[in-house]
């Protein structure tokens, strides 16, 4: 083999997720009251539009996830050797926006460097004006055919990539025979989708379609990148929250007395500082344990990995007070009710009815917390790594991406790109998050009573 | 009510005492005032004597809880838990690495974190409100509906691109109001318009959209029934019965933060350059001046507690059935 795969423990975390998520699919399709509420989603076109976009960014965050190590040439005899750079199967993907990095800033689509060098020109006199990229539109031999060359190729890029959208069109309305059920939304989103898709794809290969960042590497990749970076800590986060949240929460309201007082005490104590201060004064803490058991990691990926593990677990420590009230106020609800008390006088364990009573009752409380969350934890990762308490600096990241640039703000004229690319890319995932989760809540709160799907 | 703010203020206390053994754990126990000693020198082979002098210098040559050396009540009161943790009960927060007193200047830093805080929070609040009534005002219409996707677009942006937005398009394009920096006395509005200004865009998506949902809840009870039909405008109606009558919600939400406010912005004022508390913990932050941090999460907390406390207070303002017991 030419490579071993490297599972990272983020990657470990991704998979785990992603296994209860098909668990918890693969359950609730047998379950029809289960999968109402999820049919009303469904019928929502906003709902499904944002679905499709959310979807297309988690692939690129899930093949962004898979990553592995290739083996260095190697001389003959010696044991194979494996490179320090761990890539993943995006990375492969899209080699050429990876590899092709130029010296510093270049504007999108631009062919000249963002600075002036010196150089000899054909009668050897030392001039000082700006490069040619090393790659950006390297293949024109005229600068003046760029405007026609951008113009095809979005156009032969953009019309393959509607032709496979009008495809997927026809094919899905034949096989699924849905003459009303079909959301007309989401295939024009898909056809959109794929024709920008497509230009972006054929524009590319020659450009840099947002410009290049202060190191020269290109914008676009990097955008790409910080998908991964902002659904993990959208995500894995709810692996901490979620237990603590939903065990304490429960048991607070359920066996009141002494655990309850317990569980509030802890709650209001962490919920009482700010939790800005809180998850840096616990980020502080975790770099320097980082950097004291620095032989822990030997490869500087280990190292920023580990940190974006630490952010989420911290970010979860600090988060699941909200969720874990409201669960604590649901279930001394729930268990006053008829059933809970019929459960009680046949002699059913507490904990017993904890998991088969009170637990399927209040889990659209849970549902919806976690997706109304997930937009706040990719907004707050850009803040954190502001603050200096984000992410490792070298993971991409919109937080790192956005820092970068902000200093470049004072420059003349202004280096903007790479900023725009980072809140451009942010702000759809964000959006289309917040569309979704708006449909799941009105989807599962009980208080819109409504009838039939 | 005295004897119940009496009971809110002594249930305070343990919830204080958690907040302060939690960082005290996090700041002494996970890791040792060595290896802070160690990342403050910032060299890899440093001697033990340089870690030494350091922490003798900052008060951090004691042991943790329990001062074996040293007799009678100085068991306790003669380690790091007693001068750097317990201390903060009284407010004495101590010294900060560049050896400046942290309560002085927290008292020099709260009045420019107020000039930016207590605007943005009044006008904001103003604003949000009155563009939650006008929402439920054309509710079920076009308006409402562009409204509530407007709040929803404005709450998935970064609340960075406000700032950094608002510095490119009116100070450096426009050239309205200087990028940054702060003046005392008159001469400080040119430098806290933008800030605040900015502070208020930044809340009104998410704010607007909460109020809207608590205002539409009222709109369906009686009373807003029988004050249409005494023939009170529908604008009459929003603005003095709806929003006194949704006023408990509003300040479950809104009392919390005032006291708060006293802790200014981290990311406005340390855009804007303004002296406040919230640059303060930045730099703190990032010098990883721990004995700040520490002094900030305390005040923090007991700001929030404050904060409860005065929330419970302003319902019985509001609502004269509340009584507090």
């Amino acid at each position: 083999m030419n490579f071993i795969p490297v599972i990272l423990w983020s990657d470990a975390l991704v998979f785990l997720l992603l296994a209860t998520i098909i668990a918890a699919v693969w359950y609730v399709r047998r379950h029809e009251h289960l999968l109402l509420p999820w049919r009303r989603v469904v019928h929502n076109s906003v709902a499904m539009v944002s679905l499709l976009l959310l979807s297309l960014l988690l692939t690129i965050g899930l093949l962004d996830t898979l990553h592995f190590r290739v083996a260095l040439p190697q001389a003959n005899g010696s044991d194979k050797v494996y490179s320090p750079e761990v890539l993943s199967v995006f990375d492969k993907l899209v080699e050429p926006l990876r590899a092709q990095t130029e010296k510093t800033y270049s504007e999108p689509f631009a062919l000249r460097l963002y600075a002036r060098e010196s150089m000899s020109d054909a009668q050897g006199n030392i001039v000082r004006d700006f490069p040619r990229l090393k790659y950006g539109g390297a293949h024109l031999a005229d600068e003046s055919q760029r405007t026609a060359d951008i113009l095809k190729r979005a156009l032969l890029g953009g019309g393959l990539g509607l032709l496979v959208g009008l495809l997927s069109f026809y094919l899905t309305h034949r096989t699924l025979h849905c003459a009303s059920g079909c959301d007309l939304a989401a295939s024009f989103t898909t056809m959109v989708l794929t024709t920008l898709i497509g230009a972006v794809v054929s524009l590319a290969a020659a450009y840099h379609v947002l410009g290049t960042d202060k190191v020269g590497q290109d914008v676009l990749y990097l955008s790409l990148k910080s998908i991964r970076t902002g659904l993990i800590i959208g995500t894995v986060t709810t692996l901490v929250t979620l237990p603590l949240a939903l065990f304490l929460g429960v048991a607070a309201g359920y066996f009141r007395g002494w655990v309850d007082d317990v569980i509030q005490y802890i709650y209001t104590v962490l919920s009482s500082i700010p939790s800005v201060l809180l998850i840096a004064a616990m980020v502080l803490m975790m770099q320097l344990f980082i950097d004291k058991h620095a032989d822990w990691f030997d490869l500087a990926i280990l190292r920023a990995d580990a940190r974006l593990v630490a952010l989420c677990l911290i970010l979860g420590l600090t988060s699941w007070t909200g969720l874990c009230r409201l669960l604590r106020g649901e279930t001394l609800k729930l268990r006053e009710m008829e059933y809970i008390q019929a459960a009680q006088s046949f002699g059913v364990s507490g904990l017993r009815i904890l998991a088969r009573h009170i637990m399927p009752n209040v889990m659209h409380i849970v549902l919806i917390a976690l997706v109304m969350d997930f937009s706040a934890l990719v907004l707050a990762e850009a803040v954190l790594s502001y603050v200096g308490v984000g992410v490792d600096p070298t993971m991409i990241s919109f937080g790192t991406m956005i820092n970068g640039a902000r200093l470049e703000m004072g420059r003349e004229p202004m280096v903007w790109w790479a900023l725009a690319a980072a809140f451009g890319f942010m702000l759809v995932l964000v959006l289309a998050a917040n569309l979704f989760a708006d449909a799941v809540r009105d989807a599962f709160d009980p208080r819109l009573n409504r009838t039939g799907p | 009510m005295i004897a119940y703010l009496i009971r809110r203020i002594l249930y305070a206390i343990p919830i204080l005492i958690g907040v302060n053994l939690l960082t005290f754990a996090l700041f002494f126990v996970v890791n040792t005032p060595d290896d802070m000693a160690r990342m403050q020198l910032g060299v890899k082979r440093v001697t033990q004597e340089a870690i030494d002098k350091w922490k003798q210098q900052r008060g951090y040559d004691k042991p943790l809880l329990l001062n074996s050396a040293a007799d009678g009540a100085d068991k306790l009161t003669d380690t790091i838990f007693w001068k750097k943790s317990a201390s903060m009960f009284v407010f004495d927060f101590g010294y900060s690495d560049d050896g400046r007193s942290i309560g002085r200047e927290i008292a020099k830093r709260m009045g420019p974190s107020l000039t930016i805080a207590i605007p943005t929070f009044l006008v904001g609040l103003a604003v949000y409100i009155s563009f939650a009534l006008l929402m439920t005002l054309f509710r079920a219409t076009v308006l409402d509906m562009a409204g509530v996707a407007l709040c929803v677009l404005l709450m998935s942006i970064s609340g960075l691109f406000y700032i950094i937005g608002g510095q490119f398009v009116v100070s450096k394009l426009w050239h309205l109001v200087p990028i940054s920096g702060y003046a005392g006395g008159a001469d400080s509005f040119k430098f806290v318009v933008l800030p605040i200004l900015i502070g208020i865009a930044g809340g009104i998506g998410s704010s607007s959209r909460w109020y809207r949902t608590i205002f539409l809840e009222e709109i369906g009870k009686d009373y807003v029934r029988t004050a249409r039909a005494k023939g009170l405008s529908e604008l009459r109606v929003l603005f003095t019965h709806v929003l006194k009558n949704a006023m408990i919600p509003i300040l479950t939400g809104v009392v919390v933060v005032i006291p708060l406010l006293f802790m200014g912005s981290l990311l406005t004022e340390s855009f804007f350059g303004i002296p406040g508390l919230g640059s303060y913990t930045i730099d703190a932050i990032n010098a990883q001046d721990f004995s700040v941090v520490r002094a900030m999460v305390f005040l923090g907390s007991v700001l929030y507690i404050v904060g409860l406390i005065l929330t419970d207070i302003s319902y019985t303002v509001v609502d004269p059935r509340v009584r507090l017991q």
